[in-house]
């Protein structure tokens, strides 16, 4: 997937969110090292924020922390695949 | 050896948590956080006006390896609350914004509803600090 030498950009974890979780929405900025996610989807509905977030860091596994260097999350159950107008 | 040494460091974890009521694993320490979202946390909790550990995972990495298996959680810091993990920096600040962080301490809810403090640049605090690793 993404080179690990390449700087990761906010383009990319979107894409990589919106992959990862089915139906997700995503919004995200940073400058390649820290970032912020604002993330949508019906699959968060009735989880915990805890496995929200989870579902969100599994996108990316061990590049958080690493290549990634943080990313903040915040994450939004959406009620229906209807209203993803991304 | 160094098994040995993770293994022991995984227990001190386990043992951490389970008698600390309130325990943050952060970096840095809550005088002198190394990152600015342990810096909020730490604010954070200040705030609340709760008594709480804290743990500096910078010392050895492999307290924070160790510490990643017990939670199942990529970042740090990590607040723990009578033996669950709670959440990072977001969720926490979520939290607290909310008032939920307040009903989870069992405080009352002062600042429920405001915005989260921004961490103070160095403002002694009363805490009580148990470093156990």
């Amino acid at each position: 997937m993404a080179a690990t030498d390449v700087p990761a950009t906010p383009e990319e974890l979107k894409e990589r969110i919106e992959a990862g979780i089915p139906g997700a929405t995503a919004a995200v900025t940073g400058d390649g090292h820290h970032f912020n996610a604002v993330v949508s989807a019906a699959a968060f509905k009735d989880l915990s924020r805890i496995a929200q977030h989870r579902l969100v860091y599994d996108v990316f596994g061990g590049e958080v922390g690493g290549r990634i260097h943080a990313l903040s999350i915040q994450t939004k159950a959406k009620a229906s695949e209807t209203e993803n107008i991304a | 050896m160094s098994d040995d040494v993770s293994t022991q460091i995984h227990e001190a974890i386990e043992s951490a948590i389970t008698e600390n009521p309130v325990l943050l694993f952060m970096k840095g320490t809550p005088d002198q956080p190394m990152c600015g979202f342990s810096a909020r946390t730490v604010a954070i909790l200040q705030s609340v006006g709760t008594p709480f550990a804290a743990v500096n995972i910078l010392p050895d990495p492999r307290i924070r390896q160790e510490l990643s298996t017990i939670s199942n959680w990529p970042t740090i810091p990590q607040l723990f609350i009578d033996g669950e993990f709670v959440g990072g920096c977001d969720i926490v600040t979520e939290m607290y914004e909310s008032g939920e962080l307040q009903t989870a301490l069992g405080v009352e809810d002062a600042n429920g509803g405001e915005p989260a403090p921004e961490p103070a640049a160095q403002e002694p605090a009363p805490l009580s600090i148990e470093n156990r690793l």
